[in-house]
């Protein structure tokens, strides 16, 4: 395994388009970085000018302190899981496997301990002779990951490689993929748009938004302390409320540069309380069951703008649709925002007034 | 019921003038005279026998064979790489020369008879196997290029990558990924080729004089007061076995292709 160093890696499509720039990022040796934004942020650009596939306008790739930016992508010894998985539907699951030992010139016996070992690993021995049409979604997404840990590359690159299974698979694929980073000490560069994904495995999250790094840290830090208010947004399910102002809350907010900032409250800790007892009273407009928990859409009396909150436990107070209920935030556990550019405001603490 | 009733017909069709091609071959020139009939009267091979003793007939098809399958293979080669690099690689002016490649498909052949046949006279070409396997080629790319890079166009651009990944060169991924593949289009590709090399006759007849290719031995077999009916009838019959035997050879491999194909990367 190796260290993977980007330094100020940006591609500029010819028509103008920026597809990434300046992307500067370490991955450690056996660590799991996330790449994660919404589609077009330039994530999946970042991976293909990692693996090779596509030469960057700026900026170079070093694996292991080598300069790799020159290199075609069989000379990178980077392995690449594939959205669509791209197994070689003429080959069977074991010929998949091996192709990469193959074409490395590796001994016909030691292919086969390989291939039979991963095999084993990853429960596909049974299926070694079948043709990847005649595998179900999760079993070729293993031959996929197979194909790559096969090959004990100096690093691994996944480019969405959960998103095509359905949701159930999706949950037990990730456990797995993460107990498999583990066990391999695998340098991993992890390519989603499932903020879930990133925080789940990431070691480290680096969250991107037209082709620029809009934060990047442990995923906790991220979810606790968002740089901004697209990170705000972006990550956590159901996403944080952002409030513009005070929006008629009786807030005792401490004073601002900005004087508005932009309020930003996870709806878990938003709380629902009897009317007039909170910071405001809202009107219950949507009441979505998720079973462990329930998620009320409110609109609050004075302003108008909307908010979410999530009210968990079994005996949980869940408003009719139509009722007024009063809401109460957390308020340590707010944020705030710089309407102007919204970066993040810090203010909590005494420092704040 | 009604697609059994069709392809009756159709059998009876495409089978109906074969067979009476072939009632003919074998029946004596006498019979031949009196009309068409669904059996022999008087089977006989005379035809036959005189259509390889007399007129060495292997010759023809053996120029023709060799003409056709270099042509074929030649061919599949140039105008697969040739695909690929439509399919596959950005460069300046690709729809010009997409469109030029087609354009030289479009020349009526008579138009090019004179000028080829200078062209392979101060080469000191004619009558040699390259004086129609060239002229062949040139007919036969645009086609090929046209439709192996429709092919290769639809082929997830995903598996090469792969390929390259794991270690492949463009070549290495072409031969192993690519063309597997593309086999379906590849045996089409074939035996579009090889048909038209098979059949072609106004540059075999322009640029051959000993090396008659199948088309040109027959047309020349009438001589001053007779047409031999029951030699040509002959000679048309062994014409096709060839490439019936081609299309039975990869017909199998053409149905496995296509499904091999189908499979979602």
């Amino acid at each position: 395994m190796a260290e993977l160093r980007l330094e100020g890696l940006a591609k500029e499509h010819p028509g103008g388009v920026v597809a990434l720039r300046e992307l500067d990022l370490q991955v450690r040796d056996g660590e799991l970085v996330v790449l994660v934004g919404p589609s077009g942020c330039g994530k999946t650009t970042a991976l293909r000018l990692v693996a090779g596939l596509e030469a960057p306008s700026r900026g170079r790739v070093r694996i292991d302190g080598r300069d790799v930016t020159d290199l075609p992508p069989r000379e990178r010894d980077v392995a690449m899981v594939f959205q669509s998985y791209a197994l070689y539907p003429h080959k069977s699951v074991r010929e998949n496997l091996g192709f990469g030992l193959r074409m490395r010139g590796t001994p016909r016996p030691e292919i086969a301990r390989r291939v039979e070992e991963v095999a084993r690993t990853l429960g596909l021995a049974a299926l070694l002779e079948r043709r990847p049409a005649q595998l179900s979604g999760g079993q070729r997404q293993r031959v996929a990951l197979g194909r790559a840990i096969v090959r004990e590359p100096k690093a691994f690159l996944l480019d969405e490689p959960l998103s095509n299974l359905d949701a159930r698979l999706r949950a037990e694929m990730r456990a797995e993929l993460a107990r498999l980073h583990r066990r391999l000490g695998a340098t991993m560069l992890y390519v989603t748009h499932d903020q879930e994904e990133a925080l789940t495995l990431g070691d480290r999250v680096v969250v991107l938004r037209d082709g620029a790094v809009q934060q990047a840290g442990p995923p906790l830090e991220l979810y606790e302390r968002p740089a901004n208010v697209f990170v705000a947004g972006f990550l956590g399910a159901p996403a944080m409320n952002l409030l513009p102002g005070a929006s008629g809350l009786a807030l005792d907010l401490p004073s601002t540069r900005p004087p508005e900032p932009v309020i930003g409250v996870r709806p878990g800790d938003v709380a629902l309380v009897a009317p007039g007892t909170g910071h405001a009273d809202a009107r219950v407009e949507v009441v979505e069951v998720l079973g462990h928990a329930t998620l009320v859409h409110l609109r609050l009396a004075g302003s108008g703008a909307a908010l979410r909150a999530l009210v968990t436990g079994a005996g949980s107070l869940a408003p009719a649709i139509g009722e007024t209920a009063g809401v109460r935030l957390a308020t340590e556990r707010l944020h705030f925002f710089d309407p102007r550019d919204g970066r993040r405001l810090e203010l909590s603490g005494p420092t704040g007034g | 019921m009604r697609l059994a009733l069709a392809a009756v017909l159709a059998a009876l069709a495409l089978g109906l003038p074969l067979w009476i091609a072939a009632v003919g071959s074998v029946s004596s020139e006498a019979a031949l005279f009196e009309g068409v009939t669904l059996w022999p009267r008087e089977p006989t091979l005379a035809h036959y026998r005189a259509l390889f003793a007399e007129r060495a007939f292997w010759e023809p098809l053996r120029h023709s064979l060799v003409v056709a399958a270099s042509t074929t293979v030649l061919c599949l080669l140039l105008g697969s790489a040739c695909a690929w690099s439509f399919a596959r690689l950005r460069f300046r002016g690709k729809a010009f020369w997409l469109g030029a490649l087609l354009a030289v498909g479009m020349f009526p052949q008579i138009s090019l008879v004179a000028p080829l046949y200078l062209g392979l006279r101060a080469l000191g070409w004619i009558d040699s196997y390259p004086a129609l396997v060239l002229p062949y080629l040139t007919f036969a790319m645009p086609l090929a290029v046209w439709l192996l890079a429709g092919f290769f166009r639809e082929l997830p651009v995903e598996l090469e990558e792969a390929a390259w990944i794991d270690g492949a060169g463009r070549l290495r991924a072409f031969r192993e990924v690519v063309l597997p593949l593309a086999a379906p289009a590849l045996v089409a590709t074939a035996i579009v080729t090889f048909l038209f090399c098979w059949n072609e006759f106004l540059f075999a007849l322009s640029f051959t004089l000993e090396r008659q290719t199948v088309p040109v031995a027959v047309a020349l077999f009438r001589g001053q007061y007779r047409v031999p009916w029951g030699e040509i009838l002959a000679a048309s019959l062994v014409a096709t076995l060839p490439v019936m035997a081609l299309v039975l050879a990869v017909q199998r491999r053409m149905v496995r292709g296509l499904t091999a194909g189908a499979v979602k990367g």
